[in-house]
């Protein structure tokens, strides 16, 4: 087996794998982390993404992206799934697929919406809900490979109830030296948070962002329009597009 | 408000790896139609069409079509001019003197 691809190393052509479900964590009321033992799995890079492939009797199949929530270990990965109402796979994920089923999984995928771990430039991470997902990997990668390289996120939620990885996030904004976290609540702020409830805006990526003298990495995931969004900011803050990566995430589920 | 209905570059690489050795959203790729170059994975992919179309974020212009059925794929590249790839150095193309 070829080792993970990035920046457009030549690897063998993908394949269906099939995996199944070792464990299940529940993170919210509508997110869920699966972990699935893949045989054969050849690692992957902290950003990068697989799909999932659901057969039903019928033979019908459906097809969904997922971000890889963490680093490899072994031939366990790791997604995490927001549920999206009326979705086709995502329900069916958080509901009816139980430990020991099968799934196919083709991956790892994706080139560009990536983190080296040995990069050594600032990071600015900026996640609309389940966007949280690939940056998560970074962060946990970060530390995984005891890199030095600041940190910073910025977690969009529309109330503290939605923050994927709640616990996880607050211990390590203790215990990883170098990475700071700050949330934006569109919808109910918690006790204590300054200001009003408001979508991500200028002041929110200027006071918790880098600036782009320090030629930071931007990682921008989230739903699309909330992408448009931050990138632009970003942009106009004169952050070069180049160094601006974003992965946007659509409806289906 | 309703939300953009299009996506990245990069839910590309997994239809296309089954196709092509490289991640496409590793690549750059100039646009036919404006010139523009850029990261392949810059392109708003449109998913809910027959098949995939990815779009110059510049000029919308459609660089990449791809239609998969079960027994056969279409790839269609006509909006783009080339794509450029990184590549392990390959001695063979500089001689040593």
């Amino acid at each position: 087996m070829t080792a993970p691809t990035a920046g457009g190393r030549v690897v063998a052509p993908l394949t269906w794998r099939v995996a199944r479900l070792v464990e299940r964590r529940v993170e919210t009321a509508t997110a869920q982390t699966l972990v699935l033992d893949v045989p054969g799995w050849p690692g992957h890079l902290p950003g990068q993404h697989v799909d999932l492939r659901l057969t039903a009797a019928d033979g019908y199949q459906a097809a969904r992206s997922y971000s890889l929530a963490g680093p490899a270990q072994g031939e366990r990965i790791e997604v995490t799934v927001q549920r999206v109402t009326d979705g086709e796979v995502s329900p069916y994920l958080i509901d009816t697929y139980a430990e020991g089923d099968p799934v196919e999984v083709r991956g790892p995928v994706g080139g560009w919406f990536v983190w080296q771990t040995d990069g050594t430039e600032p990071v600015l991470l900026v996640a609309g809900g389940s966007g949280v997902v690939p940056l998560m990997a970074m962060i946990r990668a970060r530390r995984a490979a005891g890199s030095r390289t600041p940190f910073r996120l910025i977690y969009s939620v529309r109330t503290a109830d939605d923050v994927i990885y709640a616990d996880e996030l607050r211990r390590r904004a203790r215990d990883d030296q170098g990475l700071d976290v700050a949330y934006v609540y569109t919808r109910r702020a918690p006790e204590g948070w300054r200001g009003e409830p408001h979508r991500i805006g200028l002041a929110d990526v200027n006071s918790h962002g880098w600036p782009p003298a320090l030629e930071p990495l931007c990682y921008v995931c989230g739903p699309t329009g909330f992408v448009e969004t931050a990138a632009d900011l970003l942009v106009g803050l004169g952050h070069p597009t180049r160094r601006v990566r974003t992965e946007r995430f659509g409806p289906t589920g | 408000m309703t939300e953009p209905s299009y996506l990245d570059g990069n839910m590309l690489d997994g239809p296309l790896r089954e196709l092509l050795a490289v991640d496409l959203s590793a690549t750059t790729g100039r646009c036919d139609n404006c010139g523009m170059t850029g990261p392949m994975a810059g392109l708003h992919v449109y998913s809910h069409a027959p098949g995939l179309v990815g779009r110059c974020p510049a000029c919308t212009g459609v660089m990449v079509r791809l239609v998969r059925a079960p027994e056969r794929a279409w790839l269609d590249l006509r909006g783009t001019t080339y794509l450029q790839v990184a590549m392990p150095p390959d001695q063979r193309l500089h001689p040593a003197p």
